[in-house]
């Protein structure tokens, strides 16, 4: 969770964090970290973890308040939102600074939370111009990250911590986590099959370019859904934002939320047999073909190339 | 022991289907030609409820926000079991955002006052923000459980949720009343029932009594309509701003701390674009050119 400090200042933001472990490497980016730690924070759970957030907002009163649009976000933004009867924009996909004229006046310097809404059809920008703090989850994988200054000492300060009584109701029994089996976010190189592809077997021959190129393998949702490719591997609007130095799509139709997911790839190669399939208008190179021929024949051009 | 459950559900444009009438040649969307629909996750959520009373009774109240249109999700809510609806509507709640419609919402649920559990969908396919669940549950003093799959048991005032996630699960015990959050995977929601749709048919609410004496010229009056439906508890009631005890600057667009800016219309743009023949020379070409220019 991240603030700034009031707008004239213009310095490096504070971080909340919830572990001393944390703070230490955080200290690189952020001018403040204020870590909050407590036994009952080791697991998350709203109310502790909003009790702590609230408090901490009304006093340092921050000018602008994020989270990551992760399921712990997207659960604790809008309970915060709603304690302090601040505006909450979801899962935005870039952030800016600017003005807005409302109600006879110029409000400067606001946040513009701009997201897609809509099924993906549209992009809204959204400003909150009277409540503050200005509030926005932030989706995953969307901003490119920084390197962190190693010359940078952020200060860090411990909060103190009261709960009431019914933070604490809810208990966690038990919670499992699996470790991801793919990294399409750092991946520089995604083949992706769509519904084209037919089957879970048919999906092999995605499976062997993404080997042979040494990259990842992704699935539309409606591969998800039809269980062709496991979840984690969806790109897309409910799925993960990807940006690879090369993305290939196979019988991918590419309809809005699926490009929502991945059209920031440097480079867009589209495989369908259908000529008028949207992700042809996004592709830098387009090939009107069946897949299940056209990849083979990749595979083994590549090979050659190799040689 | 019995669960009074009331249901929050959305009347909501099929975003998913945009096509043909709905789509202009600029690209831009006219919503006014998209089809309505129940809120996908909203289903879910009443099909929990219904679970939850098949095992072990209540009430199942279903409560909608929206214009006098949204009355149609109402009677589909009915034709699937639901035990009463409520429409809320009202101009005054026109231009809400997650904020001022969870203040809305809040009101009417102090307003139905009898409630163990308040399900709801985890989001609505047009503002995609999946706010008003936890904002509901936060003016209401509830607990939240959001991305709730399943209900692993109900006992005396205590519940055990199952929540699923991208990459992990969980089980979370909690005390009653609070609010579920529901995810899509959480079941396959049941169809209306013949038998009730047939029963429901005529089910509205009194903003639909002069399309609905059109069709039914043997009711002179809007007041013998009325009294027609109330007798076989098919009158859909309606609660305005004032029924609900809200106060008015906290709904609308004064009511909304996030405003809008502006909207662009997602529309593609064909940049610099290659067309490869589909054999293997065109392929071999593409797979030479990507290699010198580093991109594989």
């Amino acid at each position: 969770m991240s603030s700034s400090s009031k707008k004239r200042e213009r310095s490096p933001p504070s971080v909340w964090s919830c572990s001393q472990r944390d703070a230490s490497w955080l200290r690189n980016w952020a001018a403040e970290c204020a870590p909050a730690d407590h036994p009952e924070l080791a697991l998350y759970r709203t109310l502790p973890y909003a009790r702590v957030a609230i408090d901490l907002v009304r006093q340092r009163q921050p000018y602008i308040f994020l989270l990551g649009a992760t399921p712990l976000g997207r659960d604790l933004a809008p309970r915060i939102a709603s304690a302090l009867r601040a505006g909450l924009t979801a899962d935005c996909t870039a952030l800016q600074i600017g003005d807005f004229g409302y109600g006879g006046k110029a409000y400067t310097d606001l946040l513009y939370q701009i997201r897609p809404a809509f099924g993906g059809n549209v992009i809204a920008t959204i400003v909150n111009p009277q409540m503050h703090p200005q509030m926005a989850t932030v989706r995953e994988g969307v901003m490119r990250m920084g390197e962190p200054d190693s010359t940078r000492r952020g200060q860090v300060e411990r909060i103190e911590i009261h709960f009431d009584e019914g933070d604490l109701t809810l208990q966690v029994l038990e919670r499992k986590v699996w470790p991801p089996r793919c990294n399409l976010k750092g991946a520089s190189i995604i083949v992706a099959g769509g519904m084209g592809v037919g089957s879970r077997e048919g999906f092999r021959v995605i499976h062997d370019l993404a080997q042979v190129l040494g990259g990842e393998v992704a699935g539309s949702r409606a591969a998800v859904d039809a269980g062709l490719v496991s979840s984690e591997r969806q790109v897309g609007q409910t799925g993960v934002t990807v940006r690879p130095r090369l993305y290939i799509a196979c019988g991918i139709s590419g309809a809005v939320q699926h490009r929502a997911g991945m059209d920031q790839a440097s480079k867009i190669v589209a495989i369908n047999t259908d000529p008028s399939a949207p992700i042809f208008q996004i592709a830098h190179y387009r090939i009107v073909g069946d897949l299940h021929e056209v990849i083979p024949w990749m595979i083994r051009a590549y090979r050659e190339n190799a040689k | 022991m019995a669960y009074n459950c009331v249901v929050l559900v959305k009347q909501v444009p099929d975003t998913a289907n945009i096509s043909g009438k709905a789509m202009r040649d600029d690209g831009t969307v006219n919503r006014a030609a998209l089809p309505a629909i129940f809120n996908p996750e909203d289903l879910n959520a009443l099909e929990m409820a219904l679970q939850v009373r098949e095992q072990h009774g209540g009430r199942v109240t279903v409560l909608t926000m929206g214009p006098p249109r949204a009355a149609e999700v109402l009677r589909e809510a009915l034709y699937r079991g639901a035990d009463g609806v409520i429409l809320l509507s009202d101009r005054r709640f026109a231009g809400s955002d997650t904020l001022a419609t969870s203040y809305a919402l809040k009101c009417a649920i102090e307003r139905i006052d009898d409630y163990d559990l308040v399900f709801c969908g985890r989001q609505a396919i047009d503002g995609d923000t999946a706010q008003v669940g936890p904002q509901v549950a936060e003016k209401l003093g509830l607990p939240q459980i959001t991305y709730a799959e399943a209900i692993q048991s109900l006992q005396g005032d205590e519940i055990i949720v199952q929540r699923a996630f991208p990459l992990g699960k969980e089980m979370v015990k909690c005390s009653l009343p609070c609010l579920l959050s529901v995810v899509g995977s959480a079941n396959r929601p049941r169809p209306p029932s013949a038998h009730k749709a047939i029963a429901f048919k005529l089910a509205a609410t009194p903003l639909e009594y002069p399309a609905l004496l059109e069709r039914w010229p043997e009711f002179e009056t809007e007041a013998a309509l009325d009294c027609y439906l109330a007798e076989r508890n098919q009158k859909i009631p309606v609660w305005s701003a004032a029924d609900i005890g809200a106060a008015e600057e906290n709904l609308g667009l004064a009511g909304s701390p996030t405003k809008v800016l502006k909207i662009d219309y997602v529309v593609l743009e064909s940049g610099e674009s290659k067309q490869v023949p589909a054999s293997p020379e065109g392929v071999s070409a593409l797979i030479q050119e990507l290699v010198e220019d580093y991109i594989l």
